[in-house]
């Protein structure tokens, strides 16, 4: 595909723990189109914040270990690149990062101004790309700013230049994940991850968030690499979204089809966990693996009824089962029941 | 606006802390079994002497009272006389405040300077060699009594090295005195001979004090910037590229200063009451000598005065580090 932007290709990355090597994620196989927004859906532990990382590179040096797979981003493989490198030309520059708890992101001690001005400084599309020196021309530095103003305007932000003398505890939770938002697009960037961008807020402004952060993209034709567990805010606003169980990505589909034509086990119940007037809240059986001794094969073998001896011998591959629908079972939910698992 | 309401409610509390301060160590010094007036008195002095210079000091009324007075005489601005020297309190106090403040300044200034960076490699390089050196380091700045350092500092450095004075704070009168800071008036005075004897004359007590402040200020530090480089704005930073100094000198070392401005001047309270000791050792004309002398003497009027001086200079270094406070930290009540 020439319009690849993103291709995770089969990544293994696992942590030190005391009780032994957590197999966060298990050879995940993964790609984006440029402009497309594609959602990361999982529960907690599934592995989408360490995959989210793993494309900034910031997982912990001293407790991940990438095991084996590539990502390619542009092209170029991210994991085999310098990372000094890696950080002053693609991180905060082609690669932006909305993170998850706009409360906690800004750092208190200093104005949002500054923190603003200080990306700029050094990720601006006007600074010289892998400079290290750390003078900030003033021209440079009026150029970017008037940017900043224009984009905090387009965040729908009252009053940008009062907002940039205050610290970061005198402003909102949705003012203060819009500034986010603008940070991210600031730079250009071809890909802007997300972890989770409206978990920490309040319903009423989970809604307005990804409204925003979906038009400004599409008007940008900036790709958005979305991590959540809610599949409401998925379905808000992705092109196509990938569900991650345990590590292991199990199904991929364009939005519209991943809703009604669930094919893998697990998305199926994941959607019929979701509260319905019909059937109200119904939970998934059984509880998420262990990831220190993962279930071999499939790793949702143990709670799924149409389980046999193959899909704990050994995970399946990836099977196309429409346009861009791909999904890793051997019993998906478009074939009958096999006959094996109702005896 | 928040600094201003900030010095002023501390302002109001001044006062009743000083009294506070005052009346604890008033009665302590005057319960325990010493009796001023037999001293004065001299040996072979017959009880109507003692009686004679008990009345003349006041010291035949009852305790409250006696407090009382003393108070009333502060406030107007007599720390009284000196039961031993009889010169007026204030005026000895006068030339030893400069001696001690020279001495504990200086040792916050480079424990400080040289703290607050070790503490930030050690966290930055945690578990590496230089950590666990600068454990085994901070851990022996704990753990040494001043007093036994001092005494080692004095047998290698002044009497088998010859490097440094063994004690005093000049080998001859000192410079000029202007402002009572030796190193300053030297410097004004513009007598570099001067100014590197006092300075070498420095070079012990500050190395004495400087020790354990300093390993302080290295763990706090260290604790503060691990706890801010596991934060969520530091995951952030390094997700949007700044340079990892940047991230370390400026984001994350801004936030651990909170935790270390606070103990520097908790430091400087501990500094003031080490004095004690260490110019005991290194005959350093300060207030710690001068305390040790007039509880040795049991001079009520000295004691009295040394907890009034040493009282003020700490309240006003709590002071200023609120302030510092304030402005590191802008989210800070107050």
């Amino acid at each position: 595909m020439s319009d690849r932007l993103l291709a995770v290709d089969d990544l293994t990355v696992s942590f030190s723990s005391d009780a032994g090597r957590v197999q966060v994620l298990d050879h995940v196989t993964f790609a984006m189109s440029r402009g497309e927004i594609v959602g990361l859906v999982g529960e907690s532990g599934s592995g989408k914040t360490t995959l989210a990382r793993a494309i900034l590179g910031i997982l912990p040096a001293n407790a991940a270990h990438i095991e084996s797979g590539g990502i390619r981003f542009e092209g170029e493989d991210l994991l085999q690149a310098d990372p000094a490198d890696i950080a002053t030309r693609v991180r905060g520059r082609t690669i932006t990062f909305v993170p998850q708890d706009p409360f906690t992101s800004f750092n208190p001690v200093f104005t949002i101004g500054s923190q603003i001005m200080e990306l700029m400084k050094w990720k601006s599309p006007l600074a010289p790309p892998s400079s290290g020196l750390s003078r900030y021309a003033r021209t440079r530095r009026k150029a970017d700013r008037v940017k900043v103003i224009e984009l905090l305007k387009t965040v729908q932000l009252p009053d940008p230049e009062a907002m940039l003398a205050k610290y970061p505890h005198e402003v909102s939770g949705g003012q203060r994940q819009r500034l986010m938002i603008a940070m991210a697009l600031m730079t250009d960037p071809k890909l802007i991850i997300a972890d989770e961008p409206t978990t920490a807020l309040d319903v009423t402004i989970q809604a307005q968030i990804l409204k925003l952060l979906r038009q400004l993209t599409r008007e940008r034709g900036v790709s958005v690499l979305f991590t959540t567990h809610d599949l409401g805010a998925a379905h808000e606003i992705c092109d196509r979204i990938c569900v991650l169980y345990a590590g292991q990505e199990v199904e991929t589909a364009p939005a519209g089809r991943f809703f009604a034509h669930p094919s893998h086990p697990y998305t199926r119940s994941l959607l019929d966990s979701l509260p319905s007037r019909e059937h109200g809240i119904r939970g998934i059986r059984g509880e998420i693996p262990a990831l220190v001794n993962p279930p071999a094969g499939c790793r949702f073998h143990p709670r799924c009824d149409r389980a046999t001896g193959e899909c704990s011998a050994l995970r399946p591959s990836e099977t196309a089962v429409g346009d861009l629908h791909t999904l890793r079972c051997y019993h998906p939910l478009s074939q009958p029941e096999p006959a094996s698992a109702a005896s | 606006m928040r600094i201003i309401a900030l010095v002023l409610k501390r302002l109001t509390w001044f006062v009743p802390t000083l009294v506070g301060l005052l009346l604890i160590v008033f009665t302590v010094s005057h319960i325990i079994p010493a009796n001023p007036a037999v001293v004065l008195a001299g040996e072979g002095a017959t009880q109507a002497q003692i009686d004679a210079i008990k009345e003349k000091f006041g010291l035949d009324q009852p305790l409250p009272v006696q407090f009382w007075r003393y108070l009333k005489s502060v406030v107007s601005g007599d720390f009284g006389t000196s039961l031993y020297t009889q010169r007026p309190i204030a005026e000895d106090l006068l030339t030893r405040v400069p001696a001690t403040l020279e001495l504990t300044l200086i040792t916050i200034v480079i424990a400080a300077l040289l703290g607050i960076p070790l503490g930030v490699i050690a966290a930055a390089r945690r578990n590496s060699f230089i950590d666990h050196a600068l454990r085994f380091f901070t851990v022996s700045g704990l753990a040494i009594a001043s007093f036994w350092l001092a005494i080692l500092f004095q047998l290698l450095f002044a009497m088998k090295l010859g490097w440094t004075p063994l004690q005093g704070r000049a080998d001859s009168w000192g410079p000029d005195p202007v402002t009572g800071f030796f190193v300053i008036d030297a410097i004004i005075q513009g007598d570099w001979d001067i100014f590197s004897d006092v300075v070498s004359h420095l070079v012990l007590p500050v190395m004495t004090l400087a020790f354990p402040a300093m390993a302080t200020i290295v763990r706090f530090t260290r604790a503060g910037v691990l706890d801010a480089i596991n934060s969520n704005y530091v995951l952030y930073e390094q997700a949007m590229g700044l340079p990892q100094r940047v991230i370390v000198w400026k984001y994350v070392l801004r936030n651990a200063l909170i935790g270390t401005v606070t103990q520097i001047g908790l430091i400087f309270g501990i500094l003031l009451a080490g004095a004690v000791v260490v110019e005991s050792v290194f005959d350093w004309p300060g207030l710690g000598l001068y305390a040790v002398n007039s509880i040795l003497r049991s001079d009520y009027n000295g004691i009295m005065g040394f907890t009034l001086i040493t009282g003020t200079i700490f309240i006003l270094v709590n002071l200023l580090v609120d302030i510092l406070h304030g402005t590191i930290d802008p989210r800070g009540a107050g």
